[in-house]
């Protein structure tokens, strides 16, 4: 104790010796700088956030109302109509999206998650990367000669394949993670009961993992909604699409419901960012004022899905990690 | 035990139906998940063979001269000769101004996320930075468009023709005037740079929240300052997590679309300066394949879309090694 004692004294002379070099001053400068410099530069990053959001909200707010939603467009040059084509596409093309992609994405996820070093297992992981690494457009092209080709006509059918392998790779991901987090004694006690390995994985696991998987097809929805280039040659957009005539001129010529859902799948649609995207290109300014409004729905739908998901997946990480 | 089960089995017949439907369910499951599996991996193989067969006869046509610089062919689907240089040359260079952009920009913001900010407000950061990655393309296109290019470009593009514009060898690549409606590669170039920020920021804060933390108390402990322990301890020890990090990025700029075609003014223009309209390997074939009459033309696009998928494959490829060389090092996992 004497000792250090005895050292104290020197240190703090020391200490002070070196703060009154010169080249402490310059060194705690240049560290306060930098330090406020990454903050400055990380404010700056949100302005572009705001101010797109901020923009869309005032611009597109103001051309919504009722028929925007309710009605069918009108010829360019004629004001008023809506997009409800571009609405009703955009959930068909979701739906089906989703149909194809979750069945998919939940298999490949369990296989990946419980055979994660086998080769089967290696090449998912590659494939599932891989996926996640093609542009949207080339997603676009492929699906065009897979589907659009072949079939000789652009579709709903072919647009929700290709939405769908725009959403898979997250999905994957997503539901791979949620599983490996659920406790393997959970996994291991149904096992030992004596539970198949099926019933352990949909009766044990996937409920325990259930809300974390339902918030990775949640941002994966999010992020098909608002693609618009793997659409461009699939589900081509169509401003004539009117799904309730549709409907009800089968219903009248005494269709089966799959004729009717068949039908409805052989058609092109339109989508709202494919809508938005031909909107901002019109001349008319009616036109460009309506592609604001998509981008107003479009932007709310999106924003609300993601943070809705985000906060919903911390507390479930949260809760599972304790 | 065994001859337990076994007796009991033969006793009761229940005992075996059970076991039998049970079987079956599990080789089912089984053969769903390994199906489905399957169902991926094929996926990514279609993609590149399709891709190659489609593109057949525009691959034996031009050959190699389809990508080079040196080429004499232009882009002339009326005369049936294509030559993909002008779209490389400019998914290269609207990408580059992205990288020159945002990698400075997101590796800040990742130092301010995993290293200064306080913990309350990192979850709200965190969230806004990564919304910045789910606004719809389309949305960027369409701000930038009515509201960023006026704003911002036009005047920009006018500041970086006076001054850079007369310098000898960086002039060529700001010889203006930028058009007053903004649409050129520059602009584009700007918008990537918003797009992919987030994606870098968050890549690299991952692989600087997974770096040990008696690399920093070390650091620290010795006597350096917090900007010494992050710019000479923290920096070099993910450097090659931040390298993957950014070549991600890169990998999105290069496929992304719809911004750019509606903000690049799409034309094949002999100028090669920023300020000038041009075209990226994406917003073409967005622009034409929907057009493409002749079966060239639309072979072309799709060997341009094959020389986009090779090029993130690679690109993709690279980054995930250099992430998952820092991931391994560290006991915390970086999500990509």
């Amino acid at each position: 104790m004497t000792e250090m004692n005895a050292v104290v004294p020197s240190v703090a002379t020391k200490v002070s010796h070196i703060q009154s070099h010169k080249g402490f001053r310059r060194r705690k400068a240049v560290n306060w700088v930098m330090l406020a410099l990454t903050g400055l530069i990380t404010l700056l990053a949100v302005v572009p956030l705001f101010w797109i959001i901020g923009y869309v909200v005032a611009k597109g707010g103001q051309y919504i109302n009722l028929d925007f939603f309710t009605q069918l467009p009108r010829p360019s040059g004629i004001p008023g109509g809506g997009v409800l084509h571009a609405i009703e596409g955009t959930l068909l093309l979701t739906f089906f999206a989703a149909l194809i992609a979750i069945p998919i994405g939940l298999f490949a996820a369990f296989y990946a998650a419980y055979h994660p070093n086998t080769l089967l297992g290696t090449l998912l992981r590659f494939g599932t990367d891989v996926l996640s690494g093609i542009p949207s457009i080339v997603v676009g092209i492929f699906v065009y000669a897979l589907v659009v080709k072949p079939s000789g006509h652009y579709s709903l059918l072919s647009g929700s394949i290709a939405m769908a392998m725009i959403m898979l790779p997250t999905i994957i991901r997503t539901t791979e993670e949620m599983i490996k987090l659920v406790p393997v004694n959970l996994r291991e006690g149904a096992l030992a009961l004596g539970a198949p390995e099926w019933k352990t994985a949909l009766q044990v696991t996937l409920p325990a993992a259930l809300s974390g998987i339902l918030t990775g097809f949640l941002l994966s929805l999010a992020r098909a909604t608002g693609e618009t280039a793997p659409l461009l040659f699939t589900a081509l957009g169509n401003d004539r699409f009117n799904l309730s005539r549709m409907i009800s001129s089968g219903v009248s010529a005494g269709q089966s419901i799959f004729a009717i859902i068949g039908n409805i799948l052989e058609q092109p649609v339109d989508s709202l960012p494919l809508t938005l995207y031909k909107y901002s290109q019109d001349p008319n300014i009616d036109r460009i004022n309506q592609s604001w409004a998509v981008a107003f729905v479009l932007v709310i739908l999106v924003l609300t899905i993601n943070i809705v998901a985000r906060v919903w997946v911390e507390a479930r990480a949260a809760r599972l990690r304790q | 035990m065994q001859n337990v089960v076994a007796h009991q089995r033969k006793k009761l017949p229940i005992f075996a139906r059970i076991e039998s439907i049970t079987k079956h369910g599990d080789r089912v499951w089984t053969g769903l998940n390994i199906g489905m599996s399957l169902v991926v991996v094929l996926l990514m193989l279609l993609v590149g063979i399709l891709l190659w067969q489609d593109s057949a006869s525009s691959r034996q046509a031009f050959g190699f001269s389809f990508l080079s610089p040196f080429t004499e062919a232009a882009w002339n689907p009326v005369e049936n000769n294509f030559a993909a240089w002008p779209f490389i040359y400019g998914t290269f260079i609207t990408s580059l101004v992205a990288l020159i952009i945002a990698v400075p920009l997101s590796i800040g913001i990742a130092i301010f996320l995993s290293e200064l900010c306080p913990p309350w407000l990192r979850t709200p950061l965190n969230l806004l930075v990564e919304l910045l990655s789910a606004i719809p393309s389309v949305v960027y296109g369409l701000w930038g468009i009515f509201v960023f290019l006026p704003l911002v470009i036009t005047p920009l593009g006018q500041f970086l023709g006076s001054t850079l514009g007369s310098v000898p060898l960086l002039g060529s690549l700001f010889s203006g005037p930028i058009s007053a409606s903004g649409s050129s590669r520059l602009a584009a170039g700007v918008i990537l740079a918003i797009m992919i920020l987030p994606t870098i920021a968050a890549v690299t804060r991952d692989v600087l929240l997974a770096i040990p933390s008696s690399q920093r108390e070390a650091s620290l402990a010795l006597g350096a300052t917090r900007w010494e322990t992050i710019s000479r301890v923290l920096l070099p020890y993910g450097i090659s997590g931040i390298l993957g990090a950014v070549i991600l990025g890169l990998g999105r700029a290069l496929g992304e679309t719809m911004a750019v075609t509606m903000v690049i003014g799409n034309s094949i223009g002999a100028s090669a300066s920023l300020l000038k309209p041009g075209y990226t390997m994406s917003s073409v074939i967005a622009n034409e394949f929907a057009e493409a009459v002749s079966p060239m033309h639309s072979q072309a696009l799709i060997e341009v879309a094959l020389i986009l998928f090779l090029m993130t494959l690679i690109l993709n490829i690279i980054a995930r090694l250099l992430i998952w060389s820092v991931a391994r090092k560290s006991t915390s996992a970086v999500r990509v």
